[in-house]
């Protein structure tokens, strides 16, 4: 909030007319670099807060999964406990209901994912780092992206090129005539827009709930004026301020199950996405 | 002629305001058949929970692709 506050460089509040309520925008993901350089093309590459974070997420996945799966014992002791639970639940709930024959092999790719995406969600309610990873938008759109390459080549490589395609683009349905309006959508669909959808439904997320944590963090400093001390103003002042902080923390928990619940619908959507492409539309 | 009439202001709020209509009603259904189909068969409640959720989520990542994009196109 502190940053939020010397980012709108704000230093007034309620009942001093000459300044209205600091309404943060979209300014408040945009952080200085911490070091710049040139990168091939000329232009500047920064080093920010979130590039630092990104890297410090991946490596605590990477720390978390080498502890647990480094040396593997058949009596499993300390973080391989954890890390047998998250890769049973990851087996049965996802390889052998969602995407069914032969999803062993993907379980690396959607547990990666899930981590990792949970991990960054989190340092929106880490205190220090406070800021969503994900809610800068290259960070969801690479994630797409690697997803949607992963699902074309599962496609290709189980059901050939041209059968893959042509099953997508003509899809088994009866009224043979439908398909006038049925392919294009089902392109459209499959091949632009929910890679796109995948992407934005992270990215908006985060993007809407840290926007919502500051507004009420800074109504309630805003609000808090002590200077009046007298008149109805400064009553106003207090119970919004209260409110507002009590709204902050509601937020706070309801952000918590929104971070678990969107890394879980990444998840999911990819092992269905995967399932999809594996299975020849039957 | 001339303009007759303008909208001036936050018009992004009024975006989010008409973006929020369909995912309402959307979530709703979803909730409300939901909650019907486990009243019916209680032991289908995880089935049924993994579905409401993936449902609830697909339907309100329009409406918070209705949030964003004022910030994202506008002035």
């Amino acid at each position: 909030m502190l940053k939020a506050l010397a980012l709108l460089e704000v230093t007034c509040k309620f009942g001093d007319d000459s300044c209205p309520f600091p309404a943060p925008g979209a300014e408040i993901f945009f952080f200085p670099p911490i070091t710049s350089f040139t990168g091939p093309d000329g232009s500047a590459w920064e080093f920010n807060k979130p590039v630092l974070f990104a890297g410090v997420a991946a490596l605590v996945v990477i720390i978390f999964f080498l502890t647990a799966f480094a040396r593997p014992k058949l009596v499993p002791r300390g973080m391989q406990n954890l890390g047998e639970v998250i890769y049973i639940f990851f087996k049965n709930h996802f390889a052998k209901d969602v995407i069914g024959q032969g999803g062993e092999k993907y379980i690396p790719l959607l547990m990666s994912l899930f981590s990792f995406i949970w991990i960054m969600n989190l340092s929106s309610i880490i205190p220090g780092i406070q800021f969503p990873i994900t809610s800068r938008f290259a960070f969801p759109l690479i994630l797409s992206l690697i997803v949607y390459f992963t699902f074309i080549g599962v496609g290709i490589k189980s059901q050939g090129v041209g059968a893959y395609f042509k099953g997508v683009a003509f899809p088994d349905v009866q009224p043979r005539a439908i398909l006038v309006l049925l392919t294009p959508l089902e392109i459209l669909s499959t091949f632009i827009i929910r890679p796109a959808t995948l992407a934005i439904r992270l990215f908006a997320n985060m993007f809407a709930g840290h926007l919502l944590l500051v507004i009420f963090s800074v109504s309630a400093w805003y609000l808090l004026n002590l200077t009046n001390f007298v008149g109805v103003v400064s009553v106003v002042g207090y119970v919004g301020s209260i409110a507002s902080f009590i709204m902050t923390i509601v937020l706070t928990a309801f952000e918590m199950f929104i971070q678990l619940l969107q890394a879980y619908i990444f998840t999911l959507l990819t092992a269905m996405f995967i399932a999809e492409a594996q299975s020849a539309h039957h | 002629m001339g303009i007759l009439a303008e909208l001036t202001g936050s018009i992004g709020s009024i975006g989010f305001g008409l973006a929020a209509i369909g995912p309402g009603v959307g979530i709703g259904i979803i909730f409300g058949n939901g909650v019907q189909a486990i009243a019916r068969q209680p032991e289908a409640y995880g089935v049924i929970r993994q579905n409401m959720i993936l449902g609830f989520a697909l339907a309100e990542a329009l409406a918070l692709i209705g949030f964003v994009a004022p910030f994202v196109f506008g002035t």
